[in-house]
């Protein structure tokens, strides 16, 4: 099972993630990334998602992002 | 024939006295109360026998922890004495009246690990200069120094002391950095609350059996509280898991009328209402039942002339400023959550304020590098349930407190 993992120590609230994968991401009212459903604190992928998701990791701008196994 | 004399025998503490037995902190006070250190061959499983936690919050298995930086070998052994939590006083008082027990257990894990070096970390000068005193006068092998960080809330975390003793900031790292596969100078390190380890030195010379004598069957020995607050003789107690929380009370001089509430585990911990403080015990299977746990030792309590949710957003206010500035939800939403406590507390009548808290807790809980905005929800989240009426009169424009002044 894939997830998510944010790196908060890095974080800006850039918020690229969540347009690149808003089927798990969206945004909080500072611009912080955070679970788009409530049942999805964990931040899980499902393989539909798996490529929006690796996409959004790899073009997070302070790597604060990554898929996780 | 040559009668070697035999080494006296040391007996093993009776009763819950066991850390603070010694009648002093000297060297030969403390070889005089337990005896020389002994060679164990097996460190871990004697821990593992014995059921030991971790005594600085977490409560985790002492023994799994030894064994993970075992198997990895090429080990460094940190002692964590930081005690960041100002309502905590029980690592300041163990570290200046029984440094030996805390030096043994050191020189025992690293023995165990592998390790050649050692830290003993402190946020007080005091504590600092008498722990290098104190190491002065030992011959010990292992190579121990002592390491001051600041005195801030989250210091005392394990990230945050191995950054401190790499020289960094002594801020929390992200949860993907695990210290015991990569700590002090990349090394895998072994951290342990500066109690634990004087624990271990208690269990090295006595035994698991011995050591489970006391406490319940979930949890064994004795542990280090601080008590404070409304209280007539604050101060250090060693207790046994399982102990009446009013017995504890009574010791430090509690008034005898109930108390208003009782905050069990400090800052991140939550409040016991009084009326439940003669039913509760200072166990894991007692405290579950008001979402709070034993974690440091800390217990304060609240006298009935003061009002429990001003108390409250004063701490919540006091956690919102202990942010260590790098995790935006954290550096957003506890200022957010602690102002709108605020409010509650002085007397703004707007009842979206008790909505306002309860979404800024859900809004924080879990998304940080360490366990600051965790624990600073569940405090809220503890405030909001166990003073529901206070807040409710507040919203009506009146204190509890003051109106019976």
């Amino acid at each position: 099972m894939s997830r998510l993992h944010v790196d908060w120590t890095r974080c800006d609230g850039h918020g690229l993630c969540a347009d690149l994968v808003p089927e798990v991401l969206t945004r909080d009212e500072w611009g912080y990334p955070m679970p788009s459903s409530p049942d999805n604190r964990q931040l899980v992928v499902g393989t539909a998602v798996m490529e929006h998701a690796r996409r959004a990791a790899e073009m997070c701008p302070l790597l604060a992002l990554k898929l996780v196994s | 024939m040559t009668v070697l004399s035999s080494p006296p025998v040391t007996e093993a503490p009776t009763g819950t006295r066991r850390l603070l037995l010694a009648p002093g902190p000297t060297l030969a006070e403390h070889l005089a109360t337990f005896g020389p250190l002994p060679v164990v061959d097996d460190l871990a499983a004697v821990v593992e026998q014995s059921d030991l936690t971790g005594r600085g919050g977490a409560g985790f298995p002492a023994a799994r922890k030894l064994r993970g930086v075992t198997r990895l070998g090429g080990g460094v052994v940190v002692g964590n004495g930081a005690e960041g939590e100002p309502l905590s006083d029980k690592d300041r008082v163990l570290l200046l009246s029984a440094p030996h027990l805390v030096i043994d257990g050191l020189v025992l894990t690293a023995r165990a690990v592998g390790a050649k070096e050692a830290y003993l970390v402190t946020a007080r000068p005091e504590v600092a200069r008498h722990l290098r005193r104190e190491l002065s006068l030992r011959r010990d092998r292992l190579r121990i120094r002592v390491v001051e960080v600041a005195d801030r809330f989250v210091s005392g975390e394990e990230s945050a002391l191995v950054n401190a003793v790499n020289g960094r900031p002594g801020l929390p790292s992200d949860r993907s950095v695990r210290v015991y596969e990569k700590g002090v100078k990349r090394r895998p390190t072994l951290v342990h609350n500066v109690e634990t380890l004087a624990h271990i030195a208690l269990l090295a010379r006595f035994g698991a059996a011995w050591f489970a004598s006391v406490g319940t069957a979930d949890e064994s020995g004795t542990f280090l509280a601080t008590v404070g607050g409304a209280v007539s003789a604050p101060g250090v107690f060693e207790i046994a898991h399982g102990t009446p929380l009013a017995s504890l009370l009574s010791w430090a001089g509690a008034d005898a009328h109930h108390p208003q509430a009782v905050l069990v585990g400090g800052y991140h911990g939550a409040w016991v209402p009084g009326h439940l403080v003669g039913s509760t015990r200072m166990s894991r299977a007692s405290l579950s039942a008001h979402s709070a746990s034993v974690g440091a030792g800390i217990v304060a309590v609240l006298g009935r002339d003061r009002c429990g949710l001003v108390e409250s957003a004063g701490v919540a206010s006091y956690l919102a400023g202990q942010v260590a500035g790098q995790c935006g939800p954290c550096i957003n939403g506890l200022p957010r959550m602690a102002d709108a406590l605020q409010r509650l507390a002085r007397g703004e009548r707007d009842p979206r304020l008790v909505d306002e808290v309860g979404r800024m807790r859900q809004l924080v809980v879990g998304r940080g590098a360490c366990a600051h905005p965790d624990g600073t929800a569940r405090f809220v989240a503890s405030t909001m349930h166990v003073f529901a009426d206070e807040v409710a009169v507040h919203l009506g424009g009146g204190c509890s407190v003051q109106a019976a002044r």
